[in-house]
């Protein structure tokens, strides 16, 4: 028999707050951060509005040799990581170094740092890259960076599956813990509001092209026309029950109890979208009957066909109306790989404070039978949460969050 | 192009630019017999400070320079010998 993983720190990086209790009572008081692009100028791009973290200075928090040589995201990746860290009451020193891994999943790399490098690469030639390129930008540098900083050398990786990566890569610690590795730093941050980074969004065709930040990205709403990008994310502690009980962690926080992930079938097949699987084989995986689940953290993609199929599936394996629906994303825009651990932390504080947080700015539709928690935060226990994620190109991924077992 | 030898100065600037500085090393105290990699610069951080060295100062250096360079006295005594106004010193 497996033993449970669970979560024991939490990490977090969002355009509403900065560490987690700042962003949690951002999260309750239905404060969102979305508005006109700062990064850059948006001018000329067709969609403008963004969620931003302000007010992140990476030098008081980071030794200067690993400045130069990180993008954005891992910078806010090492700052989240630190503070799970310190939140679990880890102290990566005195553990064995290869007790500890680092999976994390990404979207899209250090597309800032990137096109820093591109843009000295065309105006002044190769000679103006810097050597730090070779890994900047590269998709599994977050975990390289984690690892490193605080001497993890068991098993690394990174997932990639977009925003469906987040709960991948979590997935994956719980495989490595069940394989013996007691402890994974798991999730994932997402930051790349750059030029570069926003036409390679602009190409999915799902941006937001609304200049209202209050109407711009509302998910299940008859106006739902795209998403707003967001920067951030979150990391957290995974740990093996067992070890965490034996080094006496200060708290759990949740158990990761179960996931699953699909793959849409081609278009043309005429086999309906995947995420209904995923939601009932990670129900199954953990042990869980839909009737359980007290409430679910949705994908919310706010483009109409891809609402709708979330809302069918919902509907599908819970009942019309018969579990809570949230997706505080509404406040911070869709973090990429970042957006799934941040639904999985807030999950965790729900967990925690018997609270479920509102979806913000969107009315629901009509045409969808779900229970969308809107308006001021619920009040209610919580023991199971399910939180969905889907990715560009045909991910659907879900992952059951349990309260501890006592 | 500078007009003037290249010194201990200029490459401690380099290398906070490039590479930043490791929190445990003081680049101001008497560094020119540290070994580059007791000072917290790893081979990628030695790649990063000769290529600024060669666009600043126009001049190319060996791949294998820090084989030969591996304290800041050797690498400056290396760059100087490149530099046209450092030899007519």
């Amino acid at each position: 028999m497996n033993a449970a993983t669970v979560v024991t720190g939490l990490g977090v990086a969002a355009p509403n707050g900065l560490g987690l209790e700042s962003y949690w009572s951002a999260v309750l008081a239905g404060r969102g951060a979305i508005g006109r692009v700062a990064r850059f100028d948006p001018t000329s791009y067709p969609a403008q509005l963004a969620g931003e973290i302000d007010g992140f200075v990476a030098e008081d928090h980071l030794p200067s040799r690993l400045l130069p040589q990180t993008d954005r995201m891992t910078r806010l990746a090492l700052v989240s990581a630190d503070w799970a860290l310190e939140d679990a009451g880890v102290v990566p020193d005195t553990l064995p170094a290869y007790d500890m891994g680092v999976i994390t999943a990404s979207h899209s790399g250090g597309f800032e740092f990137g096109q820093k490098e591109l843009q000295a690469l065309w105006s002044k030639g190769g000679r103006y890259v810097s050597a730090y390129q070779s890994f900047a930008w590269f998709y599994a540098v977050n975990s390289g960076q984690i690892s490193i900083r605080n001497g993890m050398r068991g098993p690394s990786g990174v997932v990639v599956s977009d925003q469906a990566g987040g709960l991948d890569a979590l997935a994956q610690a719980r495989r490595q813990i069940r394989k013996g590795t007691p402890l994974i730093v798991s999730g994932a941050i997402d930051a790349s509001i750059c030029p570069w980074g926003w036409v390679a969004q602009l190409a999915s065709d799902r941006l937001s092209r609304a200049t209202d930040p209050g109407r711009a990205y509302v998910p299940f709403d008859d106006g739902a026309a795209g998403h707003v990008p967001g920067e951030g994310g979150a990391l957290l502690i995974l740990e093996d029950a067992d070890y965490a009980r034996a080094r006496g962690a200060r708290q759990v926080y949740a158990e990761i109890a179960g996931h699953a992930s699909t793959f849409d079938p081609a278009p043309g097949s005429g086999r309906g979208p995947g995420l209904q699987r995923a939601i009932e084989q990670a129900l199954s995986d953990g042990g869980t009957a839909p009737g359980e689940v007290d409430v679910v953290f949705a994908d919310a993609a706010a483009v109409p066909e891809l609402d709708r199929f979330e809302a069918e599936a919902i509907t599908k394996v819970f009942g019309p109306r018969a579990v809570p629906v949230t997706a505080p994303k509404t406040m911070t825009g869709r973090l990429y790989s970042g957006a799934a651990p941040l639904d999985v932390a807030t999950a965790c504080l729900s967990i925690r404070d018997g609270v479920i947080p509102p979806t913000t700015n969107t009315s629901l539709s009509r045409h969808y039978d779900i229970d969308l928690v809107t308006g001021p935060p619920r009040d209610t226990p919580v023991r199971v949460a399910l939180v969905l994620a889907r990715g560009y190109g045909g991910f659907n991924s879900a992952v059951v969050v349990r309260a501890p077992r006592d | 192009m500078p007009a003037t030898p290249f010194t201990i100065d200029d490459l401690k600037s380099i290398l906070r630019e490039g590479a930043g500085a490791d929190e445990g090393v003081d680049l101001d105290g008497d560094i020119l017999d540290a070994e580059f990699d007791a000072l917290g610069y790893e081979s990628l951080a030695m790649l990063e400070t000769a290529g600024r060295i060669e666009r600043e100062y126009g001049i190319s250096l060996d791949e294998e320079i820090f084989a030969d360079a591996r304290t800041p006295r050797a690498l400056i005594a290396l760059v100087n010998e490149q530099l046209p106004a450092a030899q007519a010193v």
